[in-house]
């Protein structure tokens, strides 16, 4: 019991640092804005005209989107943890992002016209080069971390030179691309944002029946069979889901790694493996962590805007080789 | 109560159990034993639907389970594997609560009932003051114990056990196939279980079934399927038999590999 509400004032205290971090976030930049200007702003719309336009049109959507593709890419990471019973499992390793990402690619450089298609665009690529990791790295006894770090490394290659050779092929084109490659969020704006909110919306509706499937696959497949569930079909659902919420992430705002793999290891640490916590707690602090890292990102090296997807290959890449040490998975 | 008739699986093209039929009497312990290899492993999980089987039919009250929801199997009929793995931080009630699973709805929560149902399993195994430590603080014998109690709350008809005293010391075997005796003895549960302890078949079981290689060598009471006979052909062993009151259940010692 008493178990049950400390990891639920973990989660909430999660969601409120994220909150928090939302509003100093809009403040920061080249112009600042103090907190009782933001609040103002936002809540009564009575404030100078010069902040009303920096924070409703640039600040405000960038900051939204930090943190719902942040909450998206860790519960993606979350379930495919789940579903491949293997701690390493994260959209960027199993090849989901690099797959949906050349996909995007493509349309961006060889089809413009085409661009309304980037989202279908994105999960389909994310969905073949996931099943090909999937398939290169299942053995009869489950899939083992070395087997899907080596087959992901594969996949994760040939979609790194599907890019390679469509940015050759057409470089005229490339500048456009190279912000969205690294996964930046900037001059996003509004559009990207209302591209992504319904979707993330219904992504994270559907995880939440996700929950009881994720968390009867924790007992292991012969167990999960015998209390009467359908081990394969659990498995396919939560992985479309999982490849869904990561791959809109990508049409919006391109490759951002390690969110998907550091932030549900986080959350697990912080509340233990029932999803019914992880997989809240994975949400609230993957927009808490990206925020972060693309807020940090704009002003730490200001008038520079770096991505915020190289912030967190920088910070992410020497924590996953901490757990690696660890050999906590 | 529980019929196996004339099955066969195959493991890609090889076969591995052929033509093979038994039947398990209600409120019966029915053991399965057999030289390593010899297909008893396959055909447990066979018959509890873990592995597909080929050709045959297996019922469970008389229907057929092939014609059965994969929820309607798991609500009369629970298998428990040799070694099961539960998250490092999972708790033996949190363990024990998921045998209500088969049970409910997606979307009900456990009721009263459950609960006390959880509590009777927990008592049943011995493990209500354990119900708060994580499994992976346990010994051998009470994770094994805590894995039984997840299968008791599930409230099977029919508990299929594959080797459940493998990997356990003498004591916590002993323990275990106590705790399958009483459940048996007290609640009237049917056990169809794989052992490879002949003398632990011979004390536990109404009914033993041999296997070799793929094919039901016989079956019958301890005492007419343990016979010297029996155990220099299967498993070309020399053994002493002798009988001890009050059941007068064979007793087996080894003495040297058959000539």
């Amino acid at each position: 019991m008493t178990n049950t509400s400390r990891s639920w004032t973990i989660v909430i205290i999660t969601f409120l640092l994220a909150i928090v971090a939302a509003i100093i976030a809009i403040g920061l930049g080249s112009v600042s804005i103090s907190i009782p200007d933001i609040l103002r702003t936002i809540f009564t719309s009575s404030s100078e005209a010069v902040n009303d336009t920096i924070i409703w049109d640039i600040r405000l959507p960038r900051v939204l989107l930090a943190l719902i593709i942040g909450a998206n890419i860790a519960i993606s990471g979350a379930l495919l943890q789940g579903v491949m019973g293997n701690p390493l499992a994260d959209p960027g390793l199993t090849g989901v992002t690099s797959g949906a990402a050349a996909c995007v690619l493509i349309i961006m450089l060889a089809l413009p016209e085409y661009t309304q298609f980037i989202p279908v665009a994105a999960f389909v690529g994310g969905l073949v080069a996931s099943s090909i990791v999937y398939a290169l790295a299942w053995r009869r006894n489950g899939i083992s971390p070395i087997t899907i770090i080596l087959s992901g490394v594969a996949v994760n290659a040939l979609c790194g030179g599907i890019i390679g050779w469509l940015s050759i092929m057409f470089s005229d084109r490339l500048p456009a691309a190279v912000q969205w490659l690294n996964g930046s969020l900037a001059a996003k704006g509004n559009n990207a944002l209302y591209m992504v909110l319904p979707y993330a919306i219904g992504g994270w509706i559907l995880s939440i029946f996700a929950i009881r499937k994720a968390n009867i696959i924790r007992l292991g497949d012969q167990v999960a069979s015998n209390l009467g569930e359908n081990v394969n079909r659990i498995r396919i659902l939560l992985s479309l889901l999982a490849v869904f919420l990561a791959a809109i992430s990508v049409a919006a705002i391109g490759m951002v790694g390690f969110v998907g793999l550091v932030v549900p290891h986080m959350a697990r640490l912080l509340v233990g493996s029932d999803y019914k916590f992880m997989l809240p707690m994975s949400m609230g602090l993957g927009a808490l962590v990206l925020l972060i890292a693309d807020t940090g990102g704009r002003i730490l090296f200001s008038p520079l805007d770096i991505p915020a997807g190289i912030l967190m290959a920088v910070i992410g890449a020497p924590y996953f080789l901490y757990l690696m040490r660890r050999r906590t998975f | 109560m529980f019929t196996v008739d004339s099955i066969s699986i195959r493991y890609e093209k090889k076969s591995v159990i052929r033509d093979f039929s038994f039947s398990v009497k209600q409120g019966e312990v029915v053991s399965i034993i057999g030289p390593n290899g010899s297909g008893k492993s396959t055909l447990l999980k066979a018959v509890s639907r873990l592995i597909p089987y080929h050709e045959g039919t297996v019922e469970l009250e008389g229907t057929n389970l092939s014609a059965m929801s994969s929820k309607q199997v798991a609500r009369k009929m629970c298998m428990l594997s040799q070694k099961n793995q539960a998250p490092n931080d999972m708790t033996v009630i949190d363990l024990v609560s998921y045998g209500r699973y088969p049970h409910k709805k997606w979307f009900e929560k456990l009721n009263q009932e459950d609960n006390e149902i959880v509590k009777w399993a927990l008592d049943k195994t011995h493990l209500a003051e354990y119900k708060d430590r994580t499994i992976s603080s346990l010994s051998g014998g009470e994770a094994q114990r805590a894995w039984i109690a997840m299968a008791l709350a599930q409230r099977p008809k029919i508990l299929l056990l594959d080797e459940p005293t493998t990997y356990l010391d003498i004591s916590h075997q002993y323990e275990v196939l106590e705790l399958v005796r009483a459940l048996n003895k007290e609640m009237g549960m049917t056990i169809l279980m794989v052992l490879h302890d002949l003398n632990h078949a011979s004390s536990y079981s109404d009914q033993i079934v041999v296997v070799q290689a793929g094919e039901k060598a016989m079956s019958g009471t301890p005492n007419e399927v343990m016979t010297t006979d029996m155990i220099r052909h299967i498993y070309r062993m020399d053994a002493e038999i002798q009988y001890y009151s009050p059941d007068n259940k064979p007793r087996i010692h080894l003495i040297s590999p058959a000539r």
